[in-house]
């Protein structure tokens, strides 16, 4: 049997087990699709205005109701999807790539690189984290791409100290040996032999991250840093629906959170039942 | 005792000059101008080479660090500019309402989830431990100030219960005469249960949403701690000598369920004083987040670098404490065999 | 069952337990039946998953939460161990029934004194008043062996060796002077020398105190040393219940020759040591056997697929086979 195949039968066997987990992947399916079509399949432009319409509640024509500009709830919060995931999305990639090479890295050579890393994590880790994602967004310019790069440097002691411990296990592995005498350069036995060994380890880390990356990116946004109006993005929408919510209108607030929290709740649920496939010597 | 906190103490060095430099980096090494962001958006290029003059923004950057660093030493953080007052001050001023309104909260969290955890334990698979794994897994899943917005939504505008979400007291309201700062303790040393009263009316809503976030990981952290403690040998041996279950339960098995809770404490803290932030920006608490925040939309950046400042070093005294507590509760530790 | 007319310290009758496990029900003991009299010491001799430390487990009533006892009675004086209330269970134990675990230095609270470990049992159970108790856990443990026990009391598991860690156990469970004492392999772990002194120790205070001892060892040898009886036990069932000399002597189960056989003598040498054929049955199995042993027993005739003969109440010597050895 491949090992395609293994996995997926293996893969099949937890979510019959675990129902919950299934439930997880259907809506993770659910939320890419929402992602990829959401702007071509939504009533209303999301930015068109119309102030006549303004601060309606929920209705037939509005599902969601319509924010102080007049703009479809439902179509903002289908649309905020993309960038929302966007940004979920390439801050695992990138911390993945950073923190796991300088992870494998510290742990396959130790010594001086081991030193070196474990230093710049343990500097990261002296900050509360979204403070530090609030310092660098704010120094480097209100953009999505330095959203993402400090939801990335934020979780990169994580992946390297995960990835570290695995390195450094593998490192006197008889496989890894068998490498080194049949000639193959350190770096070669990294990339080719201990990285794929890691990643399954860290691909539970990294869907867990996605929520948490998400829940950072609302955060910031909800701040003012980071994504900016009119842009439809789920914090953003939260924060210029919070003044209503005190007043009563609270839809303006209610459906990005709900979203916001549907996705989050989703990405957790899947990184715990990709824990239970991968290793389930962990299950809480 | 004390060479295990001067051990401790001494580790958390490297830390502070990590966060020295990190802050110096954030603010000197800025792409652009740095002088720009100091002078504010509305100054003239006049103004600006002002500023880079008065900064040193001209001198090299280790001439620069230098300065940097004798200006922390010397309690300097800059001035802001919409306020016009030094950074120090202010952060001074506003510190005791977010420590008052983050304390309250994770006392409010602890009170709720550690118990919440042991029944858990002790009781598989009964109602109350389903319960706390449903509240530890979506829990984790809250953003922060969409649970505020939910509980005022409810709690002041539908039900009424709650005052409005405008800060620490009500108009009518004096603040107590400053002791230590904190509401709630100043107005029962001056005596004053009114203002004690309305300062507790106003802290209920966003101490909950901090308690309402930071539930998740304790309950979760104290249930898997105490499900490992109770199969243990050690719990076996105290019930087979027969020891009540209080004192199985309680002095036995939970006062060592907790060391694995305290070293948690350390990130519940990280996630704790960002959320603070948020908090402080729906209730409009006028702490040292909402501080940040306000001088962030201004393009006042002095005050943002004292703050990312201040909470580090706190961050960093803050596990120390947790350190030390973990060394009082574990003599492995203290006595370093 | 040497003396009839004494009522024994505690009496197993029947004792069935089984565990409910992912795979399956394990049946890890079936219809376990010995005593033992006031102050005889007796040995529970078994190979690994024999089943001798759950049914001590059984006893105490500190099984696991997977297993369940299906049938039988442990009577300790007149109370049935195995039915009778939690809050029941918490006076006898300590008080009536101890128990020594091995591995000494996990079975003690990591983070507190052994001193106070000791006290807490003796508050519990010792009509010790609170103020008395530190001094009189320090007399316990002078009693156990312990030098410098003012000191020591204050000390936590991990600054001790195996050997003091076990003679703190020791303390503690007899800090309330049980009638019985169970002791769960209490010297695995442990050189050779320490062995034989806690042996010793146990032994010493025992006959001091008039206590009843069950010896739960995987050794023949180490359990025939000091015990005035043996129980063999075999994949949950009590093969044969002999006095000590008589069991040596005229083994008749043949699972328990195969035993002493195997078991390691000074002067036999290497290439003497037998070993037993074959292994412990699958106790998943639906299809168990009547006789556990009979699979792998060179003595298996016809008759032993019936249920295994009804033991003699008066015998002394029990042995439960139908073609024991002669």
């Amino acid at each position: 049997m491949t090992a395609l195949a293994a996995t997926a039968r293996h893969a099949r066997y937890v979510i019959a087990e675990n129902p919950v987990t299934g439930f997880a992947f259907a809506l993770f399916v659910l939320i890419v699709l929402a992602a990829v079509f959401g702007p071509h399949i939504v009533p209303y432009n999301p930015l068109s205005s119309d102030t006549a319409a303004a601060l309606q509640p929920p209705n037939m024509h509005h599902w969601f109701g319509t924010d102080q500009l007049g703009r479809d709830v439902f179509s903002r919060v289908i649309v905020a999807t993309r960038l929302d995931f966007f940004i979920a999305v390439a801050s695992v990639a990138l911390v993945f790539l950073m923190g796991g090479l300088a992870g494998v890295a510290a742990g396959f050579f130790g010594g001086w690189t081991d030193r070196i890393v474990g230093r710049i994590a343990d500097t990261i880790m002296a900050f509360p984290l979204f403070v530090l994602a609030m310092g660098i967004v704010a120094a480097l310019g209100n953009t999505v791409q330095n959203i993402v790069l400090a939801t990335a440097i934020v979780n990169f002691p994580l992946y390297a100290r995960i990835a570290r411990a695995e390195a450094n296990v593998r490192r006197e592995a008889g496989f890894v040996e068998a490498a080194r005498l049949s000639g193959n350069s350190d770096w070669r036995i990294l990339a080719c032999q201990i990285l794929p060994n890691v990643f399954p380890i860290l691909v539970v880390q990294m869907s867990l991250t996605m929520g948490y990356a998400i829940l950072n990116a609302a955060g910031l946004s909800f701040i003012g840093l980071g994504v900016r109006p009119p842009t439809p993005e789920w914090g953003i929408m939260v924060a210029e629906g919070s003044a209503f919510m005190v007043s009563g209108e609270w839809w303006n607030a209610f459906f990005p959170g709900a979203a916001l929290m549907i996705a989050v709740f989703c990405f957790n649920l899947l990184g715990d039942g990709l824990r239970d496939m991968v290793d389930p010597r962990r299950r809480t | 005792m004390l060479t295990m906190i001067l051990k401790r103490a001494a580790m958390a060095i490297p830390s502070l000059i990590g966060v020295v430099i990190v802050t110096f980096l954030l603010t000197r090494a800025l792409p652009g101008d740095p002088a720009a962001y100091f002078a504010g958006p509305a100054a003239t290029p006049q103004a600006i080479q002002e500023v880079r003059v008065k900064l040193g923004l001209d001198k090299p950057l280790t001439v620069q660090f230098g300065r940097y660093v004798d200006d922390l030493a010397h309690g300097n953080l800059g001035t802001s500019l919409t306020t016009g007052q030094p950074v120090v001050t202010e952060l001074r001023n506003r510190l005791p309402a977010s420590a008052e309104l983050t304390l309250l909260g994770l006392l409010v969290s602890i009170v709720i989830a550690v118990p919440l955890g042991i029944l858990a334990a002790t009781r598989p698979n009964s109602l109350i431990d389903h319960a706390c794994r449903i509240i530890s897994t979506a829990g984790v899943s809250l953003p922060v100030f969409f649970t505020g917005l939910i509980l005022v939504y409810v709690f002041y505008y539908q039900l009424g219960w709650a005052p409005a979400p405008l800060g620490r007291l009500d108009v009518f309201y004096n603040a107590p005469p400053q002791v230590t700062g904190f509401y709630l303790i100043d107005s029962l040393i001056a005596g004053d249960f009114g203002t004690f009263v309305a300062s507790l009316k106003q802290l209920i809503l966003p101490a909950l949403t901090l308690a309402i976030f930071s539930l998740a990981p304790i309950a979760r952290m104290t249930r898997a701690s105490m499900l490992a403690v109770l199969s243990s040998d050690f719990v076996r041996t105290a019930r087979a000598s027969g020891l009540s279950p209080f004192t199985v339960i309680v002095t036995y098995a939970f006062r060592n369920a907790m060391l694995p809770v305290i070293t948690t404490l350390g990130m519940v803290f990280s996630f704790l004083l960002g959320a603070n932030v948020l908090v402080e920006k729906v209730f409009a608490w006028p702490g040292i987040g909402s501080y940040a925040v306000e001088a962030l939309l201004a393009s006042d950046f002095a005050p943002v670098q004292g703050f990312v400042l201040t909470m580090a070093v706190m961050y960093v005294a803050i596990n120390l404490m947790i350190d030390v507590l973990y060394g009082v509760i574990d003599p492995r530790v203290r006595l370093e065999a | 069952m040497a003396h009839m007319t004494a009522v024994p310290a505690l009496s197993v009758e029947g004792l069935t337990v089984e565990f409910r496990t992912r795979s399956g029900i394990v049946r890890a003991l079936d219809n376990v039946s010995f005593s033992v009299e006031k102050g005889e010491t007796i040995a529970l001799v078994g190979e690994s998953g024999s089943g001798k430390s759950v049914t001590a487990y059984a006893v105490m009533g500190i099984l696991d939460p997977a297993g369940r006892v299906t049938a039988g009675r442990a009577m300790l004086g007149g109370l049935d161990l195995l039915s009778a209330k939690p809050s029941q269970l918490a006076d006898v134990r300590g008080r009536e029934i101890a128990m020594i675990f091995q591995n000494p230095r996990t079975a003690l609270n990591p983070i507190r004194p052994v001193g106070r470990q000791i006290a807490d049992v003796l508050i519990r159970h010792g009509n010790v008043p609170r103020n008395e108790a530190p001094a009189q856990a320090i007399e316990m443990l002078r009693a156990v062996g312990i030098t410098d026990p003012v000191r020591r009391a204050k000390a936590y598991p991990f600054e001790m060796s195996g050997g003091m860690c076990q003679r703190v156990m020791i303390a503690i469970a007899l800090a309330a002077k049980p009638s019985l004492l169970i002791a769960d392999e209490p010297t695995t772990g442990l050189d050779v020398t320490t062995q034989a002194v806690i042996m010793d120790l146990v032994s010493d205070l025992a006959r001091d105190l008039g206590m009843a001892t069950i010896f739960i060892t995987h050794d023949l040898a180490l359990g025939g040393q000091r015990s005035a009886r043996i129980v063999v036990m075999h994949a949950g069932h009590v093969v044969e219940d002999a006095p000590t000399k008589e069991l040596f002597a005229h083994p008749r189960h043949p699972y328990t020759a195969e035993l002493i056989a195997a078991t390691p003598d000074a002067a036999a040498s290497l290439d003497q040591l037998a070993s037993i054929p074959g292994s412990l049955p699958d106790l998943r199995r639906a299809d168990l056997p009547n006789c556990r042993y009979s699979e792998r027993c060179p003595r298996k005739i016809d008759a032993c697929v019936q249920p295994l003969p009804r033991p003699d109440p008066g015998a002394t010597h029990i042995v439960a086979c139908w073609n024991p050895l002669p």
